[in-house]
């Protein structure tokens, strides 16, 4: 088991009448990728902001290298932030920002050249070492705020939405980046983010908060593969919901009855822990799990919906299909464009939606 | 064409050159009043400094520079001196009192900025001279000050304040402070919290983000401040002699006293231009420091 560099507990922090961190307990690895996936106001920011020292806790504690940090100021705590919006400092240069660290802890001279210049090597902006901030462009303002932090060391780095200011391009290539300075520096990093893409692509592991509250902490692959609530399988990429009742077991599968499917038709599922016969449950199926075919029985399918395609999308890389199911639900389904032979589906058509027990969750709620 | 004319819709080089007369029109009445109302008489004071007061307190046109070397007398040299040291510390304690109250309105919640921004420019409602003789009040010795401290037990006699430097000091801090506390609150305000917060999370202490940080984003509006403060408390008559009595003699006073006392307006408009020319070179000092200063920087 990897050692803990971050541990969060029983952390509260009230903002006026509402919690913006409600009860959060939490462990970061050292060396890991961590990040804090949720909507705004969930309270992923307040918890950074406890973490670099910003916001005194209510309750709880922070240990970082297992110190408390309940009364140590953000100068002296061993983490360092990468702003949102950078928050260059505008009279430095950007060697002037990036030795401001190591200026403030008095290093000598000679080491605070040597490190500035090799971190700066790092994120390719040796040649700008010179300029302004002003001079420079989003995405290397964004590498000298980033450099500005890696060049103390910490042993913690915060993010506070990263690449939230990038166009959609850049935001891309900074992600694979991000993720490859990381892994260089071996640092432990917790980022803060609402862009789930960007969460899922580079951490090792991802926190969901809510309402201030932990929802869930896992792999990207475990939260979008085993989303704990129908709340994080919504946040969480798209998803396609139906909500019935357990009626019965069979071996490692249970049956789901459906209000409003054809009586005696029941959805053959893999039950959660802790389900029962009669509790009700949400299935939840991603766009990209289900198969479409113009026949009822192709190959062995669990199951099998009949429906009517509503919308069909050109995406480039896939189709999108709007899908309306019997007595009113609508479904998304993604079929990645394979070749020239491939069925594609009309607005209109009437299609047989179809899909193996194992490929949905079903959540107890 | 009309005069006044929609400006061109896309403003480019090419548009501005189009309409030269635009601009020049809309400047016309600031650039006649000015011409009529400060740098008429400012040349007509500047040719009387160097004429000599005639036998009844008239004007005499000679040309001399006899007013200029009175100035350097022993006697006004130190009212000149003591008056910039005065103004000196004014501008010191306005802006020692006006940071922390600029920085405060500055983080304050939108609609409370309104309100103490509202509450600094409360006292120019009032008229000045009114104001300073409330502060007579205040100081003298039965006055509100000397009863509350008594009251309290804090001192056994009366201070001695009214008719003294300190007073001068309290009324001229008390006088500007605003003009302070503006351009420090614009400035601040401007400034982006993150950007203390990062220096803060980049191991600063309190006082080294203050210094590094604070301070220099800061700058325009401190030197603005300053200047506000210093040039009118240098030239300020009302406080000192309401406040100061006849002991502490301030440079405005001088010039006041020549003007209406002894009606020796010659030497009056040069004394009004010593002090005029030791701003412009203190002044023009500070531009100069500033630019060499951002020219090392640009070589880095």
């Amino acid at each position: 088991m990897a050692e803990v560099s971050v541990e969060i507990r029983n952390a509260v922090k009230a903002h006026g009448a509402t919690l913006a961190v409600d009860h959060l307990s939490l462990e970061v690895r050292r060396g890991e990728f961590f990040s804090i996936l949720g909507p705004s106001g969930s309270g992923k920011t307040t918890t950074l902001r406890l973490l670099a020292g910003f916001e005194r806790l209510d309750q709880g504690d922070i240990l970082i290298e297992g110190r408390s940090m309940r009364s140590v100021p953000p100068n002296h705590r061993p983490v360092n932030l990468v702003f949102q919006h950078y928050a260059l400092f505008p009279h430095l240069t950007v060697f002037g920002n990036v030795s401001f660290g190591l200026e403030m802890r008095r290093l000598p001279k000679e080491e605070i050249r040597s490190r500035v210049a090799s971190v700066l090597d790092m994120v390719r902006l040796t040649p700008k070492q010179d300029r302004w901030p002003a001079q420079l462009s989003g995405g290397e303002q964004q590498r000298v705020a980033l450099a500005r932090a890696l060049v103390n060391q910490p042993s913690v780095l915060l993010l506070d939405e990263p690449l939230g200011a990038l166009d959609q391009q850049l935001r891309q290539d900074m992600q694979v980046e991000l993720k490859a300075i990381q892994e260089q520096v071996g640092i432990t990093f917790i980022c803060v983010t609402h862009h789930q893409e960007e969460a899922l692509t580079m951490s090792d592991r991802v926190a969901i908060m809510h309402q201030g509250r932990l929802l869930q902490v896992g792999s990207p692959q475990e939260i979008y593969e085993a989303p704990a609530s129908s709340f994080v399988a919504g946040f969480i990429g798209v998803s396609n919901t139906l909500r019935g009742r357990i009626a019965r077991f069979n071996g490692t599968t249970c049956d789901v009855t459906v209000p409003g499917l054809p009586t005696g038709q029941a959805i053959v599922a893999r039950p959660s822990a802790g389900a029962g016969v009669g509790s009700s449950v949400t299935l939840v199926l991603r766009p990209e799990r289900l198969h479409l075919s113009n026949e009822v029985r192709v190959g062995g399918f669990d199951n099998v919906l009949e429906g009517r395609v509503s919308k069909a999308v050109y995406n480039g890389s896939e189709m999108q299909y709007l899908l309306s199911l019997a007595d009113g639900i609508s479904w998304k389904a993604r079929v990645p464009n394979v070749g020239e032979g491939q069925k594609k589906f009309l607005p209109g058509e009437a299609v047989f939606v179809r899909w193996n027990a194992d490929e949905g969750v079903v959540l107890t709620e | 064409m009309s005069p006044i004319a929609f400006p061109p819709k896309t403003i480019s080089e090419q548009g501005r050159a189009e309409r030269p007369g635009l601009a020049g029109w809309l400047l016309a009445p600031a650039l006649g009043w000015m011409g009529v109302f400060f740098l008429l008489p400012l040349a007509l004071v500047f040719a009387i400094s160097f004429a000599s007061r005639g036998t009844y307190g008239g004007v005499e046109w000679t040309v001399s520079v006899a007013n200029y070397l009175n100035v350097i007398d022993p006697l006004y040299l130190k009212i000149v001196l003591r008056s910039l040291a005065l103004a000196l510390a004014t501008t010191v304690w306005c802006l020692v009192l006006g940071f922390p109250l600029a920085y405060y309105i500055a983080r304050l919640p939108a609609r409370w900025q309104g309100v103490w921004l509202l509450l600094v420019m409360i006292p120019f409602w009032t008229n000045f001279l009114v104001r300073t003789y409330a502060w007579m009040f205040m100081l003298r010795t039965e006055g509100l000050l000397n009863t509350a401290l008594i009251g309290l037990g804090l001192i056994a006699s009366p201070m001695e304040i009214l008719y003294s430097t300190t007073a001068v000091l309290i009324g001229l801090v008390y006088g500007y402070l605003p003009f302070m506390v503006l351009p420090l609150y614009a400035a601040i305000e401007r400034l982006a919290p993150s950007l203390v917060e990062a220096a803060w999370d980049l191991y600063a202490s309190p006082w080294a983000v203050f210094r590094r940080v604070i301070l220099p984003l800061t700058k325009p509006g401190i030197v603005a401040g300053c200047l506000l403060v210093f040039i009118p408390s240098l030239g300020a008559f009302i406080t000192p002699d309401l406040l100061g009595g006849a002991k502490t003699m301030m440079v405005g006073n001088l010039i006041q006293h020549e003007f209406l006392v002894v009606r020796d307006w010659p030497f009056g408009s040069a004394i009004a231009f010593v002090l005029m020319g030791l701003v412009l070179i203190g002044v023009m000092a500070y531009v100069k420091a500033e630019e060499s200063d951002r020219g090392q920087k640009e070589e880095r």
